[in-house]
């Protein structure tokens, strides 16, 4: 039993992880951008459910969408579009800005301290099955992640602006020579990875219970852990990355002695490292992390 | 006037302008009051940060996010070697016994934390240096990460979450001016010298680099040893002059505001990492003081928290738009660059 619910724990870790995984390498594999201030969107999600808790949630939902998308893309042409074409460090610098930016902002406007999260508190509640006892939250991050997974998936595969979009991640230049038109297609990466984080952020605010400015860093650090062990620039690798990193986390924290615990970050970030250096091509693919000569 | 001059002299003639300017600075602040001179001794110790960072990135044109758990090192040299035994074996009983009793001069724990910051360099260095380009800034990431988590957790080596106190107050302007300058004398000498060419050479352009011979990886873990090593004292600076260590200090926020300084500055010139220091530290001034609210005489006007933040972000955002370069271009004092 046991077993199983470290299973479950491990898929819905995972499930969060991959799109956060997905929201940043789709990012990156179109523009090279490792984008920092994706974590920013998940807590502008949170704090946009969270204030519109008292509202209808179907109506919420809405809202809160369309305000993570908006900003989205408003961070796309304010900051990223003037920045196209410069170097991965500088976008990456700039990304930290906005990331910063955003947080400080929020600290402005909300204040540095934690704000309790309402919405949906019926998440909370646990149901019993076959002996093991589940909140409902689990149930319903599962639910969302295989939807917003087949989602983008679909979206990916099988409309037009998918395909450009992949065709541009593959390479931009011959993309843009074949008629993409490069602006639409990263604004539309930027819409996809905005209702990923804001799908994180839902699941991720009931799950913590509470909203600060800075609750974006740490599911962005993970994530981007879980970018790289794909390859980054792989989208299936990202996700598949998610899932690794969750099981890992899920494992680390069986296995680990209780005092070692603590140092599990640290642990996934020496990954990375020895990923880096061993396999900079990630565990699927080889391409996007070599410079072009 | 360049043209008659070795880059060697050139590169000196660049160093004495800008530490007469940095004694300028430290001179007029030390007639001014004790929180101005504060400002002005955090100002400095951040120089020396940025200065060494620039060491390595401005030379090998790899930024790097880790440079602040060099930092973070040379400030836990300094609690390790300088706090008085009674409060060590309190504070940190997991420490190695023979260290416990020591209770050394603050000047031999500057010198120790840049030692340990420079030999965990090398460690690291030779992985994270055979990464190119973006994977090496990520590698540089995942130190600080890696050290965050290590110092914010080993409790007993490093009082984890809560602080070490009682370091004894040794950093003062003058100090910390002092070391300052010695950086940039350090990285104008690094920057003339042999080695600092040929890891230019392989800035501008690693294949060609490599076709005369250049041993890219080599010269980069030299310039990330030497970078460490002022970082390291810097750290022990820093601890002296804060006179507590905490790990959240060395993390995310400082590492933001060094880069800034870099950028805004210019990251490809030794005048670049001064201007960008200077012109940070007064804009975080102006920002903290407004954050505070100020009074108009007729009408108060209310502060925010956070302001300084939002300023020093949006500001380094503008310049990577206008100024990608920052803002001295990337070049040097009077035109004495030997960086082209």
């Amino acid at each position: 039993m046991i077993v199983l619910q470290h299973i479950l724990d491990a898929i819905n870790i995972g499930g969060l992880y991959a799109m956060m995984a997905l929201g940043i390498g789709l990012i990156f594999g179109i523009m090279r951008l490792i984008n920092f201030a994706h974590g920013e969107m998940v807590m502008a999600g949170g704090y946009a459910l969270g204030l519109l808790a008292t509202l209808p949630a179907p109506l919420a939902i809405v809202l809160s969408l369309a305000f993570i998308i908006a900003l989205a893309l408003l961070i796309e042409q304010a900051t990223f579009r003037p920045l196209r074409g410069q170097d991965p460090a500088s976008l990456l610098v700039a990304s930290f800005a906005v990331s910063y930016f955003l947080q400080n902002l929020t600290v402005m406007i909300f204040g540095a301290r934690p704000l309790p999260f309402s919405f949906a508190p019926g998440l909370a509640e646990t149901i019993e099955i076959a002996g093991l006892r589940l909140p409902l939250l689990q149930f319903v991050s599962l639910g969302l992640v295989i939807v917003a997974l087949a989602g983008v998936a679909t979206l990916l595969k099988h409309t037009a602006l998918g395909i450009q979009l992949r065709a541009a991640a593959e390479d931009v230049v011959t993309a843009r020579l074949s008629g993409v038109k490069v602006n639409r297609v990263i604004a539309f990466a930027f819409v996809i990875s905005a209702v990923l984080a804001w799908v994180v952020s839902l699941i991720y605010s009931a799950q913590i219970g509470q909203l600060s400015p800075a609750m974006g860093v740490r599911p962005l650090i993970i994530g981007f852990v879980a970018t790289i062990l794909g390859g980054l620039g792989s989208l299936p690798g990202a996700a598949l990355g998610g899932f690794v990193v969750g099981a890992i986390s899920v494992l680390l924290d069986a296995a680990l002695p209780a005092s070692l615990r603590p140092f599990r970050e640290a642990f996934l970030f020496g990954l990375v490292f020895v990923i880096l250096v061993m396999r900079p091509e990630g565990l699927l693919r080889v391409r996007a992390l070599q410079e072009r000569v | 006037m360049t043209r008659d001059l070795s880059p060697r002299a050139t590169s000196l003639v660049l160093a004495f302008l800008l530490i007469a300017a940095v004694a300028a600075v430290t001179l007029v602040c030390a007639q001014l009051s004790g929180g101005s001179q504060r400002v002005a001794t955090d100002a400095m110790i951040k120089l020396t940060i940025v200065v060494a960072m620039y060491m390595f990135a401005g030379n090998s044109g790899v930024l790097s996010f880790g440079h602040i758990s060099f930092l973070g090192l040379g400030a836990y040299s300094a609690a390790w070697l300088t706090i008085s035994p009674s409060i060590k074996a309190s504070l940190m009983p997991g420490l190695p016994a023979w260290l416990i009793p020591l209770e050394l001069h603050p000047a031999a724990g500057v010198i120790a934390g840049g030692l340990l910051a420079a030999c965990v360099a090398f460690v690291f260095g030779l992985p994270l240096t055979r990464l190119a380009g973006i994977a090496a800034s990520i590698g540089t990431f995942a130190l600080l990460v890696i050290f965050y988590a290590t110092f914010s957790n080993w409790t007993p080596v490093t009082g984890g979450q809560g602080s070490l106190y009682g370091l004894p107050i040794f950093t003062t302007l003058p100090i910390a001016a002092g070391v300052a300058c010695l950086t940039i004398l350090a990285a104008a000498l690094y920057q003339s010298s042999a080695a600092g060419f040929r890891l230019r050479g392989s800035r501008e352009d690693p294949i060609a680099a490599k076709s005369v011979g250049i041993d890219t990886r080599r010269e980069r873990l030299v310039a990330f040893v030497i970078s460490a090593f002022f970082v390291g004292m810097a750290g022990a600076l820093y601890a002296h002059f804060l006179t507590v260590v905490v790990a959240g200090e060395f993390y995310l926020k400082l590492t933001f505001i060094t880069v800034a300084m870099l950028v805004i500055g210019g990251m490809r010139s030794l005048t670049g990492a001064v201007a960008g220091t200077l012109f940070v530290t007064l804009l975080s001034e102006l920002l903290r003081q407004t954050e505070r609210g100020f009074d108009l005489g007729f009408v108060f006007v209310g502060g925010r928290l956070g302001l300084q933040e939002v300023g020093l972000s949006a500001a380094m955002l503008l310049a990577l738009i206008f100024r990608p370069r920052g803002i001295t271009g990337g070049r040097e004092l009077g035109g004495l660059g030997t960086s082209r």
